[in-house]
Formats: structure tokens, sequence, C-alpha cells
């Protein structure tokens, strides 16, 4: 049997195929958003609001999805989420103290692409310095880096509260806008800017996917192996920083969706041959983030007509996924 | 020049003393044994040779190579370490893992030549019929032999094992044992914990006894491994008797 069959690299092996199919799906339901209901009328505008907000919806989940598989590798652990982390609300930090600094008048006068720049480049460095302390030993005790995490995470969410409190109300409003995530109004001014650092991190990752595999394995093997442990980790860490100030600036802080859409592309792909590589993984989610968000904001807002309640529906999802893998405990 | 030569090694963590004053040469094309009872800092010296713990005081230089100034890559075509932790986060298949061995050479672009070496690691520890196994559906003596066919896949010219013996049956101990000696016989050198004094007699050139951060003794079975030495090592009475020509030590009784 095995003899008479066409040499393996001629048919398209069961991975290919699945990503393949994922890539059908994001494109059938891309059509979808886009040509759904465009009768007559002005349908060039319309055509145009909904292409500029399929874009968004693209970006926010590719850069949730792959932000999240490359936090999980770098901490190795399959429950973290780099919002668990308190990676956004570092974003928000930024954000409430960018606006202290300069007053709202400099602030608004930021063309936006510098405010996210700024923004990003203070993130990545704040990030580096506590994550990278955290995890260059390796993630040798996992309770004592989520625990990190979460301290961390309410360290910054009381910051930004505290820096609010002493902004007047104008300046206020300005912040709290910025804290809801809502993907019926992503905001579209970073979108551009978004798009290309959300390219770029993606292309970074998959170049790093073979010495992601490598750190998958562990510290203690990947230096054997000779990885250069402690670069890797700010590396890693930089990229991650980068794609969760996309989706933060965008849409918000998501806390559960990442865990999702990483918790959806091992399922998808994991098991298959070559499925657990990072070659694999890291598209599976970059696929599967944009599929979840074009679906679900498709059904909310086209058939339930209720636009702001997605987040609200994955937060739940996401939430009852993340105390079902603590529970079970099985996932490290 | 081969050969590990460590000289004036200290480490400590925090305020504690886990070695003291280490100066140690390791030969090369020999099987070299650590003992010495818990916590006498055997993991520790054989994991900052594998510059797995940074070096806090002192030089170690293996095979001509100064362990600090040479880049990791390179460090990794000379040795090969499997500690006592072997949990991965990712669900591999037994061969990928076995695979992952041959990333110092191909880094992860394995040729017909890798692929031959992955072969004949998983064959060399009696895996061949698990290969497409994933790690969890193994058992904790299957899953240690997989790394250790990892480990030897690396086909470095030292290997060092952090208490090998771990999980593993009788004949499968043996076997191990039996394949380091082999290695050796080919020019590789091996450095190895061993907590069995036994396995130590039996296959060991070289032995070190290490007891509180500092090396008591080191030389072949037959000087370190006597009586009296074990007795003050262990603080506890132990008999050597010989059996075929090599100690064999009753500490069970």
């Amino acid at each position: 049997m095995a003899d008479i069959a066409p040499p393996r690299a001629r048919i398209a092996s069961p991975l290919t195929l699945r990503l393949a199919g994922l890539a059908g799906l994001l494109l059938a339901l891309a059509a979808l958003w886009l040509l759904q209901g465009l009768g007559g009328g002005n349908w060039s505008f319309i055509l145009g609001l909904r292409a500029q907000k399929l874009t968004a919806l693209v970006t926010i989940g590719a850069s949730v999805g792959v932000a999240t598989v490359l936090f999980q590798t770098v901490s190795g652990n399959r429950i973290l989420t780099p919002s668990i982390m308190g990676f956004d609300a570092l974003y928000g930090l930024m954000q409430v103290l960018l606006v202290a600094g300069l007053g709202i008048v400099g602030f608004a006068q930021l063309p936006a692409s510098a405010k996210f720049l700024t923004e990003t480049a203070l993130m990545a460095g704040v990030a580096l310095l506590l994550f990278g302390t955290l995890l260059r030993g390796g993630a040798r005790d996992v309770a004592r880096t989520i625990l990190t995490g979460v301290i961390l995470g309410v360290l910054f969410r009381a910051g930004q509260g505290l820096v609010s409190r002493t902004l007047d109300p104008n300046d206020f409003a300005v912040v709290q806008s910025a804290t809801f995530a809502n993907f019926g109004r992503p905001r579209g001014e970073v979108l551009g800017i978004g798009m290309m650092a959300t390219f770029a991190a993606c292309t970074a990752a998959i170049w790093l996917s073979p010495r992601l595999d490598v750190m998958a394995l562990g510290r203690e093997k990947a230096v054997t192996l000779g990885l250069n442990w402690g670069r890797m980790v700010l590396g890693v860490l930089a990229l991650v920083a980068v794609l969760v100030a996309v989706s933060t600036a965008l849409v918000g802080p998501l806390a559960f969706l990442g865990l999702i859409v990483a918790g959806l592309a091992h399922a998808a792909v994991g098991r298959l041959p070559g499925g657990a590589r990072h070659g694999a993984l890291l598209p599976a989610a970059a696929l599967i983030g944009p599929v979840l968000l074009i679906g679900g904001q498709w059904l909310f807002e086209r058939l339930l007509g209720a636009q702001a309640t997605l987040s609200v529906v994955i937060e739940f999802a996401g939430g009852m996924m993340f105390l079902a893998l603590l529970l079970k405990g099985k996932i490290r | 020049m081969t050969g590990i030569t460590i000289t004036g090694l200290a480490h400590a963590i925090g305020a504690a003393p886990i070695l003291s004053d280490i100066s140690l040469d390791l030969p090369a094309g020999r099987i070299t044994a650590l003992i010495g009872p818990n916590g006498a800092g055997k993991s520790t010296l054989l994991r900052l040779i594998a510059r797995l713990e940074p070096l806090q005081k002192g030089r170690i230089i293996i095979n001509g190579l100064d362990l600090v100034q040479t880049p990791s890559a390179r460090l990794a075509l000379e040795m090969a370490f499997l500690g006592q932790h072997m949990a991965s986060g990712t669900r591999l298949r037994l061969r990928e893992l076995v695979a992952f061995g041959r990333w110092p050479h191909c880094k992860g672009r394995p040729g017909p030549a890798d692929q031959a070496a992955i072969t004949q690691a998983l064959a060399d520890f009696d895996l061949a019929a698990l290969e497409h196994r994933f790690l969890d559906e193994l058992s904790g003596g299957q899953a240690q032999r997989g790394h250790l066919a990892m480990t030897f896949a690396q086909q470095t010219p030292w290997v060092l094992l952090d208490e090998p013996l771990n999980n593993l049956d009788i004949a499968h101990a043996r076997g191990l044992m039996a394949h380091l000696a082999r290695a050796r016989d080919a020019g590789r050198s091996v450095v190895v914990v061993l907590h069995d004094l036994n396995h130590a007699a039996a296959w060991a050139d070289h032995v070190v006894a290490m007891k509180a951060g500092r090396v008591i003794a080191a030389g072949s079975p037959a000087q370190v491994i006597t009586g009296p030495a074990l007795s003050a090592l262990y603080e506890t009475d132990v008999q050597v008797a010989h059996h075929a020509g090599r100690p064999l030590v009753l500490h069970h009784l």
C-alpha cells in the first residue's frame, strides 16, 4: 500500500488542506460581509465603509491571535494571554500618561500615527523591563508567573485610575472612550499604521517560527540546543507588545479573545503531523482570529441588530473557557 | 585540546553556597560519574558546565572553548545536556522530539543525514516502533528514553546527563549504560550524575565524589569506590565487595 502511494510532497498534506480551508472560510466570510444586502443606493459608499471595518476586524483578529500564541510560547503556558498578564492595561496606562503629560490639546494635536508609535514604544519598553525579567530564567513556576501578571495588571489599571482622577473632565472623556472594546466602531485613524505594524510583526513571527519551536521545548532544552534564550525572550515580548498595542488602539482591551483564538488554533492544527510547529500554529491563529470576529460581528450587527454586543459575548465565552482550563488543570 | 577544565569555580544561590572552590579536570573519551549525597552540588556543577546557570566565579573550558566567550550555538555542537525535568509545553510526536536534537546542525531544516541520525537514535533506544506516538501517550520510562535519544541525536563530543537512570527499568538502565560505553568506545565523552553506585562502579572510567559543594575525591572506580571512602562520603556504613574485577557496593544491607 505504502509503496504505491504517490510521493508525499506531491499531494497536499492534511495540514496544508486545513490551513487552506481556514483561508477559504475567511475569504467567504469577507465576501459575505462586503456584499450581503448590497442593493442599489449608494453602494460604493457602503462598500468603502464595510471594507474599512473589514480591514480593522482582520487586523485585530490576526494581531490578538498571533500575540497570544507568541506569549504562550515564551511563558511556556497555554492558559495565559497577554491581556491576562496586564499588557493592555499597560497600554491604557501609557495612554493616560500621555494625555496627562501633553495635555488634551497636545494629545489631540499629535498625529494619530505618532501617538500610536509613542504609546507602542513606551509600552514595549516597560513590557521588556517587567516581563523580560520575569521570563528570562525560563517560566519555572507557572503559579508565580500568573500571580505576577495579575498583580501587574491590577497595578497598571490602578495607575490608570489614579492618573485619570487627576485629569480634568474633558481630558478624562477622551481617555474614557478608549477603555471599552466596541467592534462596531473601530478607531479608523490608526488603522493604516496598525495594519502595517501587524503585518510586520506577523512576518517577523513567521520568520522566527523555527526558533519558536525550539523555545517551546522550555529553557533548558532550548539553551542546550544553542538558542540564545535571553535575546529570544526580549524579541518575542517586543512583538507581543506591538501586536497588543495595535488591537488595543483599534478597539480597546480584549481580555479573553486571544485565549479562544489560541485554543481553537491548537484544536484546528495541533494534532496534525507538523501542526504543533509555529509555522502552522501562527498562520492558523492569524486566520481564526479574523474568522471569529467577522463571523461574530456579522451575526450580531446584521442579523441580531446589536452592534456592541460581540465583545461582551466573546469575553463571556472566553472567561468560561479560562475557568474551564484552570479547573481542568490539564493544560499548563 | 580536549577535555573539560574547571578552575576556581564557586556558586551561591542567595547567601547559601552551593559550590565552593572547585578545580577539576574531566578527561575526554571517558565515562565520568559524579556521585555524592543529596545536596552535594552535582546537578549544579553539571548545569554550570551546560551553561544553564550564569557563571558567578571561576572558569570552565570545554574542548578548548571558554564557556563564557563562546557563542551558545557553537557550544551546542560541542555538548548536549539532559536534565531531570523534561516536561515540554508542546504536543510532540516522539520522532519530532528526537528531531530537535538535530537543531544545532540543521536549524530546523533536516536533510537526509539528519533523518538518518534521528532514525539511528530512535533505534538505539529501542523506540523505533513508538516514533509516531505523542509524548503524553508514553510511559515515564519511554519518554525518558525519547529525551535520551534526542540528546544523543545531537551527536556532540560531550554528553552531560543528570540522573538519566530515573524511571528506567533494570533492562533499559543496563541498556543505557551499555550505550554510554559504546559511545565512549566511539570516542565520545560522557559526564553522568548517578545515584546508583553500582552502575557507577560497573561502567564508569572516572569517578568524582562530591560533598557539600566540594570535590572530595576523583579517580578510577577502584580508587574512589572503597568502603571507608563511601562511608565517609555518605556518613553511613557502606561495605564494598568485588565482583568480576569491579567494586560491588553493598549499601542496602
